[in-house]
């Protein structure tokens, strides 16, 4: 093991405190860090300005405070190519995609850790909410400790080789401790709000922000036996278990949808949060991996989450192929949305994880939920 | 490690014989230039020496010269300002597509006003042509403005040769010349332009500094607004000391300007020969015979920009690229798209090079090595 000093670390900074307190501490610990902006998506309005100049300004007044070199690096071009084309893809499909999952597999962890790499780096640090572990020479990924924070659901299609190139030095802090340190350090970003929403949308709003590169097709709105409830604006804009933008009057409980028909362009809706129709007791998941990279051979129980920040539920995986599994649910889950991410968890060992493609229930494919 | 400066197109460091004849003028010389007593006196006299220096430089008459708070605002005034000035003699005004972006820019500001521009094309020598120059002119051409050297690549540009086509259109000529001032002999009159532009921090001087020289009889409409300094043409309190500053550079620019081409060129040399030791895979931009010997413009095959320079600084190498933009992350030089296409390699894997004062020919060599050591990295 080199000595910390020799050991180059290019910390991915994002102009948030997250990263800026990622950055404070690897300095602390003595490793020779260099701050990395990377700009992804070009906003550039028509005085050459764009919304990533403050981000970078904030990256450029932390490492000021924290002596250490900072440069930017353009993956527009690759984000373009591998996210933002998957991301449109999906909507044409009908399904929800995660762009931020995609953008960690593709860009943050491949091509940005391949330029950090390029510039002598032994290790690529991030402000993510994650832990990185080796046992006996095999990397494991564990939840950040901060519950609400853990951001191994993004991050689960980390390979051994990135993880044994990887640092998350905050994983093992609460959010508030990292807001305290920054505080307590004076930094630029200390009270800077977190970002919200997918990153190249930013604060705007989405369903504009869609339209511009898809077209909408309105269309009907009906129950899945057929009562027309009014019109919807398109299908992209709407996920499974939404409630909101209906427009649905009338007595009773609140709508929601529960599925869309793609080749009639029809949004289904039902009535009431706990809707049997929106309830599965399995689904088809693809594009595998395992952090262990082991193949998976025969059913193995562990616990799943099927979206960001939702509870554990106990779940079996059997294989079916190599790239594909079934997950069955002990109890029935609501709103199961094809494009997401489902990530298996043991404890606090992230297993893995991959993408919804089919939503079973009493052994039969919910076709209506697209 | 220790690091190489080898930006010198960029800035460079002041001369310490500059640092010197500004420390007085700091210390005592406060007074305000249009004050009309003792201390607005001793001002006043400052800024009258240097401003005679610096039109001997140029063969120009002191009366010629406007200071202003550097390069851009030069540029800016001569484009903007002369073009004001005369659009009831024409709304057309003749650039270039690898001009400085103070010049660029204010263009694009002029198209919003309703002038008509022409931007010149180059070729992939990058060189602007007499011949596109002649048959872009036309009667209502009010304004062409034409670098001296390219600030990317170094290249000489025909400006002698332009100044006699236009001795007889009346249209003005200006010529931005931030990187021939100091490294060519210029003067006024044998180029025939009607207004040059130079900067104070290009040259050893301190920043925020520079002039535009304006023939006589030049009409131009200012762009502050405020007191009568400068003949009205720049209103705003003189830099008194910075102006002393520049005095000293442009003295010492003059004196040393034979054995400066002589000994930047040698470090260039150097720089490019040990590069080809190492075996390193390199294209000069341009024509080296026609760039002036302190900035060389190279595309790394097989490399790209951000990479380049990243490595380059972690290693002790600052050199630069085409501009970056308000995130940080560098665009593609606008200079070499005009040169080569845009989307050309070498628009994106290409560095400037630039020598002077920060170097020796100890760590013009260290610095090729370096380079080299990482340029073959990257390509592989």
């Amino acid at each position: 093991m080199k000595d910390k000093k020799d050991t180059r670390v290019v910390v991915g900074m994002s102009g948030g405190v997250d990263s800026s307190v990622a950055a404070l501490l690897l300095k602390q610990q003595g490793y020779d860090v260099v701050g990395i902006f990377m700009k992804n998506w070009d906003d550039t309005d028509e005085n050459g300005v764009c919304t990533a100049t403050e981000d970078f300004d904030d990256v450029v007044r932390v490492c000021n405070q924290l002596e250490i070199p900072y440069y930017a690096v353009n993956f527009e071009k690759q984000y373009w190519d591998k996210v933002f084309t998957y991301f449109l893809d999906e909507y044409k499909a009908g399904r929800t995609p995660n762009p931020d999952v995609m953008c960690n597999k593709e860009i943050k962890f491949k091509a940005f850790l391949d330029h950090a790499l390029s510039l002598g780096a032994d290790f690529l640090a991030t402000g993510h909410y994650a832990q990185v572990r080796e046992v006996d020479g095999e990397y494991q990924m564990l939840r950040g400790v901060d519950d609400n924070k853990d951001q191994t659901y993004f991050l689960n299609q980390l390979s051994q080789s990135v993880l044994s190139k990887v640092m998350f030095p905050l994983g093992h802090l609460p959010k508030k401790e990292v807001r305290r340190i920054a505080a307590e350090h004076d930094l630029a970003t200390a009270h800077k709000k977190d970002s919200t929403g997918i990153c190249f949308i930013g604060e705007r709003n989405f369903k504009e922000f869609l339209s511009e590169y898809l077209p909408a097709q309105p269309g009907k709105m009906k129950t899945l036996n057929g009562v027309e409830k009014g019109r919807h604006e398109g299908l992209m804009y709407y996920t499974i278990g939404q409630r909101q933008g209906l427009g649905i009057g009338g007595s009773g409980d609140p709508w929601f949808v529960v599925g869309k028909n793609l080749e009639e362009n029809i949004l289904y809706v039902e009535q009431g949060f706990h809707n049997h129709r929106l309830y599965s007791d399995g689904l088809i998941a693809t594009d595998l991996n395992w952090i262990n990279e082991e193949r998976l051979n025969g059913s193995m129980e562990c616990t799943a989450k099927f979206r960001y920040r939702q509870q554990d539920s106990k779940v079996t995986v059997s294989p079916l192929g190599d790239d594909k599994v079934r997950v069955e649910f002990h109890e029935a889950q609501r709103a199961i949305t094809p494009g997401q991410a489902v990530v298996f968890y043991d404890g606090d060992v992230c297993l893995g994880g991959g993408t919804i493609d089919e939503v079973i229930k009493d052994e039969k494919y919910l076709d209506y939920v697209g | 490690m220790e690091p190489i400066y080898l930006d010198h197109a960029a800035t460079t460091p002041v001369h310490p014989e500059v640092t010197k004849a500004m420390l007085p003028v700091l210390q005592e010389v406060f007074g305000n230039p249009s004050s009309v007593h003792h201390f607005g006196r001793k001002a006043r006299q400052v800024i009258d020496e240097a401003r005679r220096v610096i039109a001997g430089s140029i063969h120009a008459n002191e009366k010629e010269i406007v200071f202003t708070s550097g390069g851009t605002e030069a540029d800016n005034l001569a484009v903007v300002g002369t073009a004001l000035a005369n659009q009831k003699r024409g709304m057309h005004v003749i650039t270039t597509q690898i001009e400085h972006h103070a010049t660029l820019h204010a263009s694009e500001y002029l198209e919003k006003l309703g002038f008509e521009i022409t931007y010149l094309p180059v070729g992939p020598e990058g060189k602007v042509s007499v011949d596109e120059l002649e048959s872009a002119l036309r009667e209502d051409t009010i304004l062409v403005s034409i670098m001296a050297v390219n600030n990317e690549t170094g290249m000489i540009q025909p400006i002698k040769e332009i100044g006699g086509v236009l001795k007889d259109h009346p249209a003005y000529f200006h010529s931005d010349a931030v990187q021939a001032y100091g490294l060519l002999d210029i003067n006024v009159d044998e180029w025939n332009v009607d207004m040059l532009t130079a900067s104070s921090h290009k040259i050893n001087g301190p920043k925020a500094g520079g002039f535009l020289y304006m023939r006589e009889g030049t009409q131009v409409a200012a762009l502050q607004y405020g007191g009568e300094q400068e003949r009205k043409r720049r209103p705003g309190t003189e830099n008194v000391s910075g102006i002393k500053g520049f005095q000293r550079a442009v003295e010492l620019a003059v004196e040393k300007r034979a054995e400066r081409r002589q000994e930047y060129g040698v470090f260039k040399q150097i720089f490019l020969q040990k590069l080809k030791q190492e075996n390193v895979r390199f294209i000069i931009n341009g024509i080296e015979t026609e760039t002036v010997p302190a900035i060389v413009n190279i595309s790394f095959p097989g490399t790209n920009v951000e990479a380049l320079l990243t490595n380059f600084d972690l290693s002790g190498v600052a050199a630069s690229s085409g501009s970056a933009c308000t995130a940080g992350s560098i665009e593609p030089s606008h200079v070499l798209s005009a040169m080569f296409g845009k989307g050309d390699d070498r628009t994106t894997n290409s560095i400037r090079f630039s020598f002077g004062l920060a170097n020796t020919k100890e760590n013009a060599e260290e610095a090729a090595e370096r380079v080299a050591s990482i340029v073959k990295r990257l390509a592989q």
